[in-house]
Protein backbone atom coordinates (compact mmCIF):
# COMPACT_ATOMS: atom_id res chain seq x y z
CA UNK A 1 0.00 0.00 0.00
CA UNK A 2 1.47 3.32 -1.00
CA UNK A 3 1.34 6.10 1.52
CA UNK A 4 2.54 9.69 1.57
CA UNK A 5 3.23 9.48 5.27
CA UNK A 6 6.93 9.62 5.94
CA UNK A 7 8.31 7.67 8.85
CA UNK A 8 11.45 8.61 10.71
CA UNK A 9 14.22 6.28 9.56
CA UNK A 10 15.38 3.83 12.22
CA UNK A 11 18.77 4.38 13.83
CA UNK A 12 21.79 2.35 12.85
CA UNK A 13 21.61 -1.16 14.14
CA UNK A 14 21.62 -4.83 13.45
CA UNK A 15 18.40 -6.37 12.34
CA UNK A 16 17.52 -9.97 11.82
CA UNK A 17 14.46 -12.13 11.83
CA UNK A 18 12.24 -10.85 14.63
CA UNK A 19 14.80 -8.60 16.29
CA UNK A 20 16.50 -5.25 15.91
CA UNK A 21 19.48 -4.31 18.03
CA UNK A 22 20.72 -0.74 18.44
CA UNK A 23 22.00 1.66 21.05
CA UNK A 24 19.69 2.93 23.78
CA UNK A 25 21.07 6.41 23.20
CA UNK A 26 19.90 6.37 19.59
CA UNK A 27 16.42 5.14 20.39
CA UNK A 28 15.89 7.63 23.19
CA UNK A 29 17.32 10.41 21.04
CA UNK A 30 15.03 9.45 18.18
CA UNK A 31 11.98 9.45 20.43
CA UNK A 32 12.85 12.72 22.12
CA UNK A 33 13.79 14.54 18.93
CA UNK A 34 10.52 13.70 17.24
CA UNK A 35 8.22 14.61 20.08
CA UNK A 36 9.51 17.95 21.32
CA UNK A 37 6.67 19.70 23.08
CA UNK A 38 7.19 23.42 22.76
CA UNK A 39 6.42 25.92 25.49
CA UNK A 40 5.98 29.27 23.76
CA UNK A 41 7.15 32.21 25.84
CA UNK A 42 6.07 34.88 23.38
CA UNK A 43 6.27 38.53 24.32
CA UNK A 44 6.20 40.37 21.02
CA UNK A 45 6.40 40.20 17.23
CA UNK A 46 8.49 37.00 17.10
CA UNK A 47 5.52 35.41 18.84
CA UNK A 48 3.36 36.37 15.87
CA UNK A 49 5.82 34.60 13.58
CA UNK A 50 5.61 31.60 15.87
CA UNK A 51 1.83 31.58 15.46
CA UNK A 52 2.38 31.40 11.70
CA UNK A 53 4.90 28.62 12.31
CA UNK A 54 2.38 26.60 14.27
CA UNK A 55 -0.45 27.21 11.80
CA UNK A 56 -1.27 25.00 8.83
CA UNK A 57 0.94 26.68 6.25
CA UNK A 58 4.26 25.98 7.97
CA UNK A 59 2.85 23.39 10.38
CA UNK A 60 5.41 22.72 13.08
CA UNK A 61 3.37 19.59 13.88
CA UNK A 62 5.23 17.87 11.04
CA UNK A 63 8.25 17.82 13.35
CA UNK A 64 6.44 16.21 16.25
CA UNK A 65 5.61 19.48 17.95
CA UNK A 66 1.87 19.35 17.48
CA UNK A 67 1.14 19.64 21.15
CA UNK A 68 1.97 23.11 22.39
CA UNK A 69 2.35 22.83 26.12
CA UNK A 70 1.27 25.84 28.09
CA UNK A 71 2.45 24.22 31.27
CA UNK A 72 6.22 24.25 31.79
CA UNK A 73 6.05 20.90 33.56
CA UNK A 74 5.03 18.98 30.45
CA UNK A 75 7.22 20.88 28.00
CA UNK A 76 10.58 19.89 26.54
CA UNK A 77 11.48 22.93 24.50
CA UNK A 78 11.19 26.47 25.83
CA UNK A 79 10.87 28.88 22.94
CA UNK A 80 11.57 32.43 24.04
CA UNK A 81 10.27 34.83 21.43
CA UNK A 82 10.51 38.55 21.91
CA UNK A 83 11.99 41.23 24.09
CA UNK A 84 12.56 40.18 27.68
CA UNK A 85 12.68 43.13 30.02
CA UNK A 86 14.75 42.95 33.17
CA UNK A 87 11.56 42.88 35.17
CA UNK A 88 10.47 39.82 33.19
CA UNK A 89 13.80 37.99 33.66
CA UNK A 90 12.98 36.38 37.05
CA UNK A 91 9.69 35.10 35.61
CA UNK A 92 11.50 33.54 32.65
CA UNK A 93 13.89 31.90 35.08
CA UNK A 94 11.01 30.58 37.11
CA UNK A 95 9.42 29.08 34.00
CA UNK A 96 12.72 27.44 33.12
CA UNK A 97 13.11 26.08 36.64
CA UNK A 98 9.63 24.58 36.50
CA UNK A 99 10.47 22.56 33.39
CA UNK A 100 11.57 19.02 34.07
CA UNK A 101 14.72 17.52 32.60
CA UNK A 102 15.53 17.01 29.83
CA UNK A 103 14.77 20.54 28.73
CA UNK A 104 15.99 22.66 25.85
CA UNK A 105 15.79 26.34 25.06
CA UNK A 106 15.46 28.06 21.70
CA UNK A 107 16.03 31.79 21.67
CA UNK A 108 14.03 33.22 18.77
CA UNK A 109 14.79 36.64 17.34
CA UNK A 110 17.34 39.36 17.92
CA UNK A 111 15.80 40.61 21.18
CA UNK A 112 15.83 37.25 22.91
CA UNK A 113 19.33 36.50 21.60
CA UNK A 114 21.06 39.78 22.39
CA UNK A 115 18.57 42.48 23.33
CA UNK A 116 18.21 43.45 19.68
CA UNK A 117 17.62 47.12 19.03
CA UNK A 118 16.77 47.64 22.68
CA UNK A 119 20.18 48.56 24.00
CA UNK A 120 18.62 50.15 27.03
CA UNK A 121 18.52 50.06 30.80
CA UNK A 122 15.22 48.19 31.03
CA UNK A 123 15.87 45.32 28.63
CA UNK A 124 17.72 42.10 29.30
CA UNK A 125 20.62 41.92 26.84
CA UNK A 126 19.93 38.37 25.73
CA UNK A 127 18.19 35.60 27.65
CA UNK A 128 21.48 33.73 27.97
CA UNK A 129 22.23 36.17 30.78
CA UNK A 130 19.71 34.28 32.92
CA UNK A 131 19.16 30.81 31.41
CA UNK A 132 21.26 28.48 29.23
CA UNK A 133 20.29 28.52 25.54
CA UNK A 134 20.68 25.64 23.07
CA UNK A 135 19.76 27.22 19.74
CA UNK A 136 19.74 30.87 18.68
CA UNK A 137 17.49 31.91 15.79
CA UNK A 138 18.51 35.28 14.36
CA UNK A 139 16.15 37.70 12.66
CA UNK A 140 13.97 40.64 13.49
CA UNK A 141 11.61 38.89 13.42
CA UNK A 142 12.78 35.61 11.87
CA UNK A 143 10.58 34.10 9.18
CA UNK A 144 8.72 30.91 10.06
CA UNK A 145 11.19 28.98 7.91
CA UNK A 146 13.98 30.18 10.18
CA UNK A 147 12.08 29.15 13.30
CA UNK A 148 11.45 25.72 11.75
CA UNK A 149 15.15 25.54 10.93
CA UNK A 150 15.94 26.38 14.55
CA UNK A 151 13.70 23.56 15.71
CA UNK A 152 15.38 21.18 13.25
CA UNK A 153 18.79 22.23 14.57
CA UNK A 154 17.55 21.48 18.05
CA UNK A 155 16.23 18.10 16.92
CA UNK A 156 19.71 17.34 15.69
CA UNK A 157 21.13 18.23 19.10
CA UNK A 158 18.51 16.16 20.89
CA UNK A 159 19.01 13.18 18.60
CA UNK A 160 22.72 13.07 19.36
CA UNK A 161 22.54 13.89 23.04
CA UNK A 162 23.75 11.21 25.42
CA UNK A 163 21.14 9.96 27.87
CA UNK A 164 23.74 10.54 30.57
CA UNK A 165 24.41 14.16 29.67
CA UNK A 166 21.97 15.61 32.21
CA UNK A 167 23.79 13.81 35.00
CA UNK A 168 27.25 14.82 33.89
CA UNK A 169 29.41 17.17 35.97
CA UNK A 170 29.74 19.49 32.95
CA UNK A 171 25.99 19.95 32.79
CA UNK A 172 25.75 20.54 36.52
CA UNK A 173 28.53 23.05 36.22
CA UNK A 174 26.62 24.80 33.44
CA UNK A 175 23.51 25.07 35.59
CA UNK A 176 25.58 26.18 38.55
CA UNK A 177 27.04 28.97 36.46
CA UNK A 178 23.47 30.27 36.09
CA UNK A 179 22.73 29.67 39.79
CA UNK A 180 20.03 27.19 38.82
CA UNK B 1 -18.42 76.18 25.25
CA UNK B 2 -14.97 76.33 26.71
CA UNK B 3 -14.32 78.38 29.80
CA UNK B 4 -12.65 81.70 29.03
CA UNK B 5 -8.96 81.58 29.85
CA UNK B 6 -9.24 85.08 31.31
CA UNK B 7 -11.86 83.81 33.76
CA UNK B 8 -9.66 80.90 34.82
CA UNK B 9 -6.61 83.12 35.23
CA UNK B 10 -8.54 85.65 37.28
CA UNK B 11 -9.95 83.03 39.64
CA UNK B 12 -6.63 81.31 40.18
CA UNK B 13 -4.65 84.52 40.60
CA UNK B 14 -7.20 85.77 43.08
CA UNK B 15 -6.99 82.57 45.12
CA UNK B 16 -3.25 81.99 45.07
CA UNK B 17 -1.66 85.37 44.40
CA UNK B 18 2.10 85.15 43.94
CA UNK B 19 2.17 81.36 44.12
CA UNK B 20 0.96 81.12 40.55
CA UNK B 21 2.72 82.76 37.62
CA UNK B 22 3.64 82.57 33.97
CA UNK B 23 0.13 82.29 32.52
CA UNK B 24 0.20 81.50 28.81
CA UNK B 25 -1.46 79.44 26.13
CA UNK B 26 0.77 76.70 24.75
CA UNK B 27 -0.34 74.46 21.90
CA UNK B 28 -3.88 75.67 22.47
CA UNK B 29 -3.84 74.66 26.14
CA UNK B 30 -3.95 77.23 28.89
CA UNK B 31 -0.91 76.74 31.11
CA UNK B 32 0.63 78.20 34.20
CA UNK B 33 3.26 77.55 36.79
CA UNK B 34 2.53 76.96 40.46
CA UNK B 35 4.90 76.82 43.41
CA UNK B 36 5.58 73.31 44.70
CA UNK B 37 4.30 74.22 48.19
CA UNK B 38 0.92 75.23 46.84
CA UNK B 39 0.50 72.75 44.00
CA UNK B 40 -1.73 70.43 46.01
CA UNK B 41 -4.05 73.31 46.89
CA UNK B 42 -4.08 74.51 43.29
CA UNK B 43 -5.10 71.06 42.02
CA UNK B 44 -7.71 70.81 44.75
CA UNK B 45 -9.09 74.24 43.87
CA UNK B 46 -9.23 73.48 40.15
CA UNK B 47 -11.06 70.26 40.86
CA UNK B 48 -13.55 71.50 43.44
CA UNK B 49 -14.37 75.01 42.26
CA UNK B 50 -17.92 74.94 40.86
CA UNK B 51 -17.10 77.08 37.82
CA UNK B 52 -13.76 75.56 36.92
CA UNK B 53 -14.63 71.91 37.64
CA UNK B 54 -11.46 70.33 36.24
CA UNK B 55 -12.59 66.94 37.49
CA UNK B 56 -10.33 64.70 35.40
CA UNK B 57 -6.57 64.25 35.73
CA UNK B 58 -5.46 63.36 32.21
CA UNK B 59 -1.78 63.05 32.90
CA UNK B 60 0.91 63.57 35.46
CA UNK B 61 4.56 63.29 34.59
CA UNK B 62 8.05 64.44 35.43
CA UNK B 63 10.67 66.34 33.45
CA UNK B 64 14.36 66.75 34.11
CA UNK B 65 16.06 70.02 33.11
CA UNK B 66 19.76 69.40 33.77
CA UNK B 67 20.74 72.91 32.59
CA UNK B 68 18.42 74.80 34.92
CA UNK B 69 19.45 76.19 38.28
CA UNK B 70 19.17 74.07 41.40
CA UNK B 71 15.63 75.09 42.23
CA UNK B 72 14.35 74.32 38.75
CA UNK B 73 16.03 70.96 38.08
CA UNK B 74 12.84 68.95 38.01
CA UNK B 75 9.32 69.72 36.96
CA UNK B 76 6.08 67.88 37.51
CA UNK B 77 3.35 68.54 34.97
CA UNK B 78 -0.35 68.05 35.57
CA UNK B 79 -2.84 67.95 32.73
CA UNK B 80 -6.45 68.40 33.78
CA UNK B 81 -9.65 68.29 31.79
CA UNK B 82 -13.13 69.61 32.31
CA UNK B 83 -15.33 67.23 30.34
CA UNK B 84 -18.47 69.32 30.71
CA UNK B 85 -16.99 72.42 29.12
CA UNK B 86 -14.33 70.49 27.21
CA UNK B 87 -11.57 72.68 28.57
CA UNK B 88 -8.05 71.52 29.29
CA UNK B 89 -5.42 73.03 31.53
CA UNK B 90 -1.75 72.35 32.20
CA UNK B 91 0.01 73.13 35.46
CA UNK B 92 3.74 72.91 35.90
CA UNK B 93 5.65 73.00 39.15
CA UNK B 94 9.42 73.14 39.55
CA UNK B 95 11.35 71.21 42.18
CA UNK B 96 14.76 71.41 43.77
CA UNK B 97 17.40 69.12 42.26
CA UNK B 98 18.82 67.88 45.55
CA UNK B 99 15.52 67.26 47.24
CA UNK B 100 12.71 66.84 44.71
CA UNK B 101 9.54 66.39 46.72
CA UNK B 102 5.98 67.59 46.77
CA UNK B 103 2.62 66.55 48.14
CA UNK B 104 0.83 63.66 46.50
CA UNK B 105 -2.28 64.26 44.42
CA UNK B 106 -3.44 60.68 44.94
CA UNK B 107 -5.84 61.76 47.68
CA UNK B 108 -7.59 63.98 45.11
CA UNK B 109 -7.40 61.70 42.09
CA UNK B 110 -6.99 57.94 42.48
CA UNK B 111 -5.52 57.88 38.98
CA UNK B 112 -2.56 59.87 40.29
CA UNK B 113 -1.45 56.83 42.29
CA UNK B 114 0.20 54.95 39.42
CA UNK B 115 1.30 58.08 37.57
CA UNK B 116 3.14 59.30 40.64
CA UNK B 117 4.73 55.90 41.09
CA UNK B 118 5.91 56.08 37.50
CA UNK B 119 7.31 59.58 38.04
CA UNK B 120 9.09 58.34 41.14
CA UNK B 121 10.36 55.31 39.27
CA UNK B 122 11.94 57.32 36.47
CA UNK B 123 12.89 60.62 38.13
CA UNK B 124 13.13 59.84 41.82
CA UNK B 125 10.62 62.55 42.70
CA UNK B 126 9.26 61.98 46.17
CA UNK B 127 5.50 62.35 46.53
CA UNK B 128 4.84 62.96 50.20
CA UNK B 129 1.81 61.10 51.49
CA UNK B 130 1.63 58.65 48.61
CA UNK B 131 0.17 55.33 49.87
CA UNK B 132 2.67 53.07 48.09
CA UNK B 133 5.58 54.94 46.57
CA UNK B 134 7.64 52.17 44.98
CA UNK B 135 8.81 51.33 41.48
CA UNK B 136 6.10 50.40 39.04
CA UNK B 137 7.63 49.73 35.60
CA UNK B 138 11.28 49.02 36.28
CA UNK B 139 12.58 46.11 38.25
CA UNK B 140 12.65 46.60 42.01
CA UNK B 141 16.41 46.03 42.25
CA UNK B 142 17.20 49.03 40.08
CA UNK B 143 19.04 51.77 41.95
CA UNK B 144 19.13 54.55 39.36
CA UNK B 145 16.36 56.82 38.13
CA UNK B 146 16.85 56.17 34.42
CA UNK B 147 15.14 59.22 32.93
CA UNK B 148 17.47 61.55 34.79
CA UNK B 149 19.96 62.78 32.25
CA UNK B 150 23.02 61.77 34.26
CA UNK B 151 22.18 58.10 33.83
CA UNK B 152 23.05 56.44 30.52
CA UNK B 153 20.27 55.01 28.41
CA UNK B 154 22.35 52.07 27.24
CA UNK B 155 22.73 48.88 29.18
CA UNK B 156 26.25 48.29 30.39
CA UNK B 157 25.87 44.53 30.06
CA UNK B 158 25.74 44.68 26.28
CA UNK B 159 28.50 42.59 24.76
CA UNK B 160 27.71 42.25 21.05
CA UNK B 161 28.12 45.91 20.08
CA UNK B 162 31.31 47.70 19.20
CA UNK B 163 31.10 51.03 20.99
CA UNK B 164 32.80 52.90 18.17
CA UNK B 165 30.06 52.08 15.69
CA UNK B 166 26.99 52.46 17.83
CA UNK B 167 27.41 55.87 19.40
CA UNK B 168 28.17 54.46 22.80
CA UNK B 169 30.65 56.41 24.84
CA UNK B 170 33.27 55.12 27.22
CA UNK B 171 31.37 56.67 30.10
CA UNK B 172 28.28 54.70 29.22
CA UNK B 173 30.04 51.38 29.10
CA UNK B 174 31.80 51.99 32.41
CA UNK B 175 28.61 52.87 34.17
CA UNK B 176 26.88 49.88 35.66
CA UNK B 177 23.30 49.80 36.74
Amino acid sequence: MSTRTKLVPPPEGVSGEGFFATKLNDVVGLARANSLWPLPFATSCCGIEFMATMASHYDLARFGSERVSFSPRQADMLMVMGTISKKMAPILRQVYEQMSEPRWVISVGACACSGGIFDTYSVLQGIDKVIPVDVYVPGCPPRPEQIVDGVMQLQELVRNESVRRRNSPEYKELLASYNL
Amino acid sequence: MAIETATIQEKIAQEFGSNVLDFQTQQGIFSFEASSEKIHDVIHFLKEDADLNFHFLTDLCGIHYPDNDDNHQFAVVYHMHNWVENTRIKIKTYLNGANPELKTASNLFLSANWMERETFDFYGINFIGHPQLKRILNMDEMVSFPMRKEFPMEDSGRTDKDDRFFGRTAMNSQHSI
